[in-house]
Formats: structure tokens, sequence, C-alpha cells
């Protein structure tokens, strides 16, 4: 019994968050009026998994509400209550309470009672008011009113499970926890089937229990805590008189408020033969899961790929260690094959590995149905969503990222997109705007696209407040894809008035900046009165990245190859200083400032003087830079290291990685660059601007 | 007070009276002798080539490729203010873990070379000397004689608290 759960505690959380998500998803889906039962039936499973699990653990909140939840959804699935808005739209809010709950337990922080309680009394008076088909539940016992319909009563239940019972993985404990939900338990213990102390096989059940279960609770209730086992045990179950009315038992009054108070506490019990103590697992979760070790689950056929792989990687080795015991000139075909082969088994392995982080975007797009649901009926317009392509892999970084700039977008089109009915239809449009989702890979990235066929970026408005704010001068004329680009730049919004959907602090800068920060890119399509398209370009993995290998003097660098627009051989005349301090190179009609990265680095370059070196014009948060660097070397795949995880954050550079030859080269971070050649030529010295102005000469 | 902690805690863990003391690598640096805990410490290798930091303080040497991870390299010359010496075959490097600021690195250090392990009991440590502001002497942990040579024992984690503090503020 003295197992340590805790350790269980945090597959418990993975799989309550699973399962919340497979409930809202359901729910989603539920049709009003006639619901398909198998579709409740998955949801009902979900939510019965939930509270099995919190009650083994001892989350009693959480299994009391979700037991609520589950009571309306079995009503539901019976056909005794029909699917109404009200009841979705209910079960959703108590959808997100259970996972406020379940948050606040993992990080083992308080549950907002007050919360928890007002939800779950709504639910209760739901499941009171009944639904019609359903007849009123009186306070008065009316006796045999059949076994259906929760009334107060007693229970007496004889429970003998089999010998075996304990190697089916279930506990008797956990399941008079469970009736001990439903009403006020008393338990006897039967131990005459005990056999002798050296007999006593310790895996074997050997009691049989006597139950009185006194409380409101139907026959099903009751048999519903034995589901597991029904196989596994004789149970039979019988109601007898009640006599509590004499007994003025307070813990009888059949309110419906009964669950949640029934719960935690524990219950005088009077004289029985022995009496079953139901351990208090009041324990609360000891670590704090700011930054938890999350996991992931992987499906087994990746596993065997894998195992395939290395089978053959070994084998390879294998071959290749014997051609080296006696090796011979002639072998010299034998080994080149080996080490081909070799090449193929590492690339094939390392492309499965990285499968293995890899997973679809439904789970990033999953959340939008409920999201845009909730936003039409706040908005008041009618907005369907479509989306395609939720089966598209990325890694599982590189989603947990992508989720709030998605979210933002999503809000924005159906903010600012989509026009209210009224004015979809004077415009000639269908009423019911369309909102779409998509997702693809196209070499190398995934791009996610969303569009809308809403009024389209207003691009007068954007130019006008851009006037106003001075980003744009007041004579200056711009094509239409630099003025959709203006609604990234930060504190920018056309919105009127600040909207609780938009228009707040969060703009569309910070989705820019966390997209870029991701090494991604954001396109807008955007036409008048037709609608907008946001086409978002990721990197399939934060793992791995292009990069070009540059050198200066004897040091390796490593740029991105993504934000590199060109390289070119720097040309004496088209370099210009200001002040003598700045240095510009002129690059057909821009001027684009200078990094040198051995003065940043403070390293010896080849040579100082710009015409003998490279210029790496690379973009770094939407602004060219060329980088001054001594030659080009390789374009590879570097796998990304962090400097942090030993050492610390070093400006300028973002990561590092190990070369072919086993030495670690940095990685260069562009926008880290920039800042410090800023703070470079701030406190640049006199004397090294002369040596710039002489490198220069 | 931190020598009373960490030398009372491996005592009752172990009822093995043998275990009262603690052992420890000791290796040379200027002709002097020194010691850090033995179970801090993850390997022993030889010097190679690492890839410079930028802009970093003049005792990290740069970083290494420690079988996949990237490992910082201290120059424990330069870092206790000492004449550097050009490098050769003996020189090797020290790879500990450290333990600071709640997270846990792996961080090689580069002495003249190794010498012994010592086991030292616990009685015979005797707490680093106040110098005065002249000599800052927080990442000594104790010294100890043996064979009437003074051993001075390092608390490593010290050693890379200073480091980062210090390499932060050459940054600003």
């Amino acid at each position: 019994m003295s197992i340590d759960m805790s350790q269980f505690h945090q597959v418990f959380f993975e799989e309550s968050f699973e399962g919340l998500d497979v409930m809202e998803t359901g729910l989603m889906e539920l049709d009003l009026g006639e619901a398909d039962v198998e579709e409740i039936n998955t949801i009902f499973r979900a939510a019965h998994s939930i509270k099995g699990g919190a009650g083994t653990f001892g989350f009693d909140d959480i299994a009391s509400f979700t037991h609520v939840m589950e009571t309306l959804l079995d009503e539901m699935r019976s056909g005794s209550r029909d699917v109404t808005r009200e009841a979705v739209d209910l079960l959703l809010t108590s959808v997100d309470c259970l996972r406020e709950m379940l948050s606040a337990v993992d990080a083992g922080d308080a549950i907002d009672e007050e919360r928890k309680n007002s939800i779950q009394a709504k639910l209760e008076v739901m499941l009171a008011n009944g639904s019609g088909t359903q007849p009123e539940k009186q306070g008065s016992n009316s006796g045999g009113t059949g076994n259906d319909h929760p009334t107060a009563g007693v229970w007496k239940i004889r429970f003998a499970p089999h010998p075996h019972l304990f190697r089916t993985g279930n506990d008797p404990v956990r399941m008079f926890r469970e009736l001990e939900h439903l009403g006020e338990l008393n338990t006897t213990v039967d131990t005459s089937k005990l056999p002798p102390f050296d007999e006593l096989d310790p895996e074997e059940s050997c009691f049989e229990w006597e139950l009185e279960l006194r409380g409101e609770c139907s026959e099903d209730d009751i048999i519903e805590v034995f589901e597991w086992v029904d196989e596994d045990c004789d149970l039979s179950i019988s109601r007898i008189e009640d006599k509590s009315e004499q007994n003025t038992d307070p813990e009888n009054d059949p309110s419906i408020s009964k669950g949640s108070t029934g719960v935690t506490e524990e219950k005088p019990e009077e004289t029985q033969k022995i009496q079953q103590k139901l351990p208090a697992t009041k324990k609360k979760a000891s670590k704090k899961t700011s930054n938890e070790n999350s996991s992931i689950r992987v499906g087994i056929d990746k596993i065997d790929a894998l195992i395939n792989m290395v089978g053959e990687l070994v084998i390879t080795q294998s071959m290749l260690s014997q051609i080296s015991e006696k090796f011979m000139l002639e072998d010299i075909e034998r080994l080149r094959d080996g080490i081909d082969q070799l090449e193929r088994n590492t690339r094939e392995l390392q492309e499965n590995v990285m499968q293995i982080r890899m997973l679809p975007i439904s789970f990033s797009f999953n959340r939008f149905p409920r999201l845009v649901r909730d936003l039409a009926s706040k908005l008041g317009k009618n907005i369907e969503l479509k989306m395609s392509g939720e089966q598209t892999e990325l890694d599982k970084t590189v989603m947990e990222k992508i989720g709030d700039p998605l979210v933002h977008l999503v809000r924005n089109s159906l903010d600012h997109g989509i026009e209210m009915p009224e004015v979809r239809k004077a415009a000639g449009k269908p009423e019911t705007g369309v909102l779409s989702l998509n997702a693809y890979h196209e070499s190398g990235s995934i791009v996610i696209e969303i569009s809308d066929d809403g009024a389209g970026l207003n691009t007068e408005k954007i130019l006008q407040k851009a006037r106003e704010k001075g980003l744009v001068g007041e004579e200056e004329e711009l094509p239409d894809e630099k003025i959709h680009e203006l609604i990234f730049a930060p504190g920018f919004s056309t919105a009127d008035q600040v909207s609780d959907v938009s228009g707040r602090g969060v703009g569309m800068d910070v989705v820019m900046k966390n997209i870029r920060d991701l090494g991604g890119v954001v396109e807008i399509k955007s036409e008048k009165g037709k609608g907008s398209t946001f086409t978002i370009r990721l990197p399939l993995t934060l793992a791995i990245l292009d990069g070009q290998l540059i050198r200066v003097g004897r040091h390796i660098y490593i740029i991105p190859l993504v934000s590199i627009i060109e390289s070119i051989q720097i040309e004496e005349e088209n370099c210009n200083s200001i002040a003598g301090k700045a240095e510009l190179y002129k690059l057909r009609e821009e001027y684009i400032p200078v990094v040198r990265l051995h003065k940043l680095f403070n390293v010896e370059p080849d040579s100082k003087k710009l015409s003998n070196g490279i210029l790496v014009v690379a973009e770094s948060e939407g602004q060219k830079v060329g980088v001054f660097v001594d030659d080009l070397l390789a374009q590879q795949q570097v796998v990304i290291k962090s400097l942090e995880t030993n050492y610390q954050k070093v400006d300028g550079i973002s990561g590092a990685t190990i070369l072919g030859d086993g030495t670690v080269a940095m990685i260069l971070d562009l926008p880290g660059l920039v800042d410090l050649s800023k703070k470079d030529s701030g406190r640049s010295s006199h004397k090294e601007v002369l040596m710039a102005e002489e490198a220069v000469a | 007070m931190d020598i009373e902690t960490q030398s009372e805690i491996p005592s009752m863990i172990n009822s093995d009276p043998d275990l009262n003391r603690d052992q420890f690598l000791s290796f040379f640096l200027d002709g002097e002798e020194y010691g850090v805990d033995i179970l801090r410490v993850q390997e022993i290798k030889c010097w190679e080539n690492a890839t410079e930091i930028p802009n970093a303080p003049e005792y990290i040497k740069g970083v290494i490729n420690l079988r996949g991870t990237i490992v910082p390299i201290v120059d424990l010359r330069l870092r206790f203010g000492l004449e550097p010496v050009e490098y050769t075959k003996t020189t090797v490097v020290i790879v500990l873990k450290v333990i600071s600021a709640e997270r846990e690195r792996t961080v090689g250090f580069v002495v003249d070379a190794v010498s012994e392990v010592y086991n030292i009991e616990n009685g015979l440590l005797q707490p680093p000397p106040e110098m005065g502001d002249s000599l800052d002497l927080d990442f000594v942990k104790g010294l100890t004689a043996i064979n009437n040579n003074m051993v001075v024992l390092l608390d490593v984690d010290r050693l890379i608290e200073d480091e980062a503090a210090s390499s932060s503020h050459e940054l600003h």
C-alpha cells in the first residue's frame, strides 16, 4: 500500500491534459440536439479516466468535480438528457476549470476553490433540473422508483474479489474511496477466507467486504465503480429499507451539493469489526514544475525504424573493423564502400532521430475550433473554420513556440479581418466568413497559412496611421507590400478602439519577433474586400541549421544560411564612412552598415582592408547588414549546441556546433552582432577610429 | 561553516569508519599543490586546442568538444593571476562538475600536472586564514599538511561563481 505514488503524478497529469483535449475536441464536435452516442462515449471515457486517476492519487477535489461532469455526460449518453447548447457550454467551462485545477495541483499551488465551487454548483443545478425526460427528484423518499435514479437510501453491497484481483491492477481501497464520494460508507471486512500466515500469498486477495452505503445514488452509480473489476469479483448489490429519516441523519439530506461536501472529510464510523481507514493522501505535488521535464509520445513504428537502422549501423561497423584488421591495398575499394554505407546509415539515423521530435501540427491547430467558436459568438460574427494539413509534422519545440503567434494571428483575422454579417451581406458576400488554416511542407520548411475572406488590410488607413506616427514621411509613397509590413511595426494598431480581442499590448511586432526568433518569416498577401493571407515559413527543426562557414583569421564562424542574402567581393569605390566611424557599403542603390567581425570579437584577421575580404550581406530583424569576413568556406548542416549549458550567454553568439574534425565553431547571432557593433561604435576609442581609417584608405 | 556541513554529510551516510574522510585529487600549479574533491572530477584529459570565445576573460581559454557537449576551459594559472606558461605534453585538463546558481555545469581546468589522491580526515582540515583585502580566498575550502607540505583544498563551486561574476563584469 505504501508505494510512493508521487512518481506517477507526472504521467497522470500528462494523461489528464491529453484527456481534457479529447473532451474539448469531442464537445466541439457534438451536434446539438441529436448527439452521436459514440462521441459522447469518447468524452465520457476521458472524464472517467481523469476521475479514476484523480481518485487514485488522492486529488479529491478533482475527482469530485469530474464526477459531477461525468454524471451529466452519463445522462446524455443514456439519452435521458438532451444535448443542449447550455450543457455543452457548461461542460466546456468545466473542462477549462478542470485544466486550471490540474495545472494548479501540478505546480503545487492551491486550487481556485471559488471558481471550482461555482462551476460545480452550476453543474449540479443542471443535473437537479433534469431535462424533461427525467423525473424530478423529490426530497421525500419514494422508495422504489427504480434503480436508475439517484435517491437517498441504504445500499448493501457484498464485494468478494477473486484471488487474482491485485494482478489486474485494481485496488479495492481506491474503489471504496470512490464509493465514499457517493455517500457515507461503512465497510466490514470478512477475513474468514484468510489462510494461515505461512500459506499466505501476499499477491492474492483473500478478503471479502460487506459495504453499507448510505447516500443518494443509483444502482448504476455503484456498478460503475466496480466496472473495471466486474469479471474479477462476485458482486451483489441490494437496497435495504432506509431508516435514515428517523435517524435524522444530517448527512442524508438529499440536497444535491452532497458530492462536494462529503468528499474530503472523514466520517465518524461506529462499531465495525475492522475499520477500513482510507489513507489521507492529501500530499501535495512537492516540486514546482515551472520548467518541467516534458515528455513526448513516440509511435512504436518510429522506434522500430530506429532499431532497424542501428542494426544496420552495427553491421557496417563490424564490416569496417573486419577490413581494418588485416588491411591490404586492394581492400581500398571495399573500405570506400563501407564508408559510403556508414555515411548513408548516419544520415538516415539522423533523419529518423529528428523524426522522433516531430509532431503533427494538429496539436497546435486543435485549440482553434474552440477559440474561433468562443470569439465568434463574442464578436457576433458568423465564422466557419476550415483546417487542412493538420498531419503536417514539425519539431516539438517549434510547435510550442509558434502556438502564441498563431493564436494572435487568428484572433487578428477574426477581429479585424472578417466583417460583421450585415457588412458582409451589403458587400455581396455570404454572411458566414471563412477562416482557413493550412499547413504543408515546402523545401525543408513548414509553411502555415492563415487566411480569411474578410475585408483585407486597409492600406490607406495603415498609411495614414504610419504617417501620424512618423513611421513614413508625409509625401512618401510605398508599394502595397511595404504598407502591409508596417503592421508589424512596434506599437502599431489601426483598431479604432482597443477591444477585448485585439488591439491590446501584445502586438503584431511580438508575433513577428517570435517568428523571427524561430528563424522564420511572415508574408502578407491582402486584397481589399477579398481578404488577407498570412503565410508563416518556419524551419522544421531548431536542432539543425543550414550554415555558411566563414573564416576570420584562424577562426571559423557559422552564419545561418537563411539570413544570408548574398555574399560579395568588396569594391573599394563603394566603401563609405560617416565621421570616420560608421562604415557603409553601397550595394546597388542601398547603403548597408558594415560590421567588422574581427573588431567585435577582437581577433586577428588576414587583412583589415575591406577590399581584401568578402562582405556577407545578411538580414537581421528586417535590416540589412554587411558582415566583413576574410573568406567564405563550405556550406553545411550543423547541429546546434548550447553554450549556456556549461558556460553562459555570449553576446553576438547564438550557440556552438561541432565541425567534422571535432573542433568547436561558434554560430553567429546577427541581431546580437548588430547590437554589439552599436555599442562598439559608441565606445570606440579615437585610436581605433584612426586605425579603421587607415584600413579603409 | 561550509566545511562543517560538507564534511559531515558523507560521514553520516557511510557507516564505514574508514570513510570518515574525504578523498581529494591533488595537482600542481606553479610549484604549489592544490586539491579538489575527487567526487567532482569527471575526467582528466590532455590539453587540446580550444575554440576561443569572443570577448571572454583571458583565463577562459575557450570551449572544447567533450563527446558532443561544449565544455569551457579555464586556465587556473591565469585565474589565480599567476604567470602563464606554454602548454606542454604534461599539461592536463581536469574536467570538474561545478554546481553554482542551482545548475550543474561541466568545466575543464588547465593545471600544470596532476599529482596524487589523498585521504584527508575531516578533523585535519584547517580553515583558510584571513588575508585581508589583498587576497580573495573565497575559493579556498581549507588547508591541510601532507608530509609537511601544504595542500590547498579548493571549493570548486566558488571558482566558477567568481568566474561568472567577473566575466560578466568584464563584458560591461
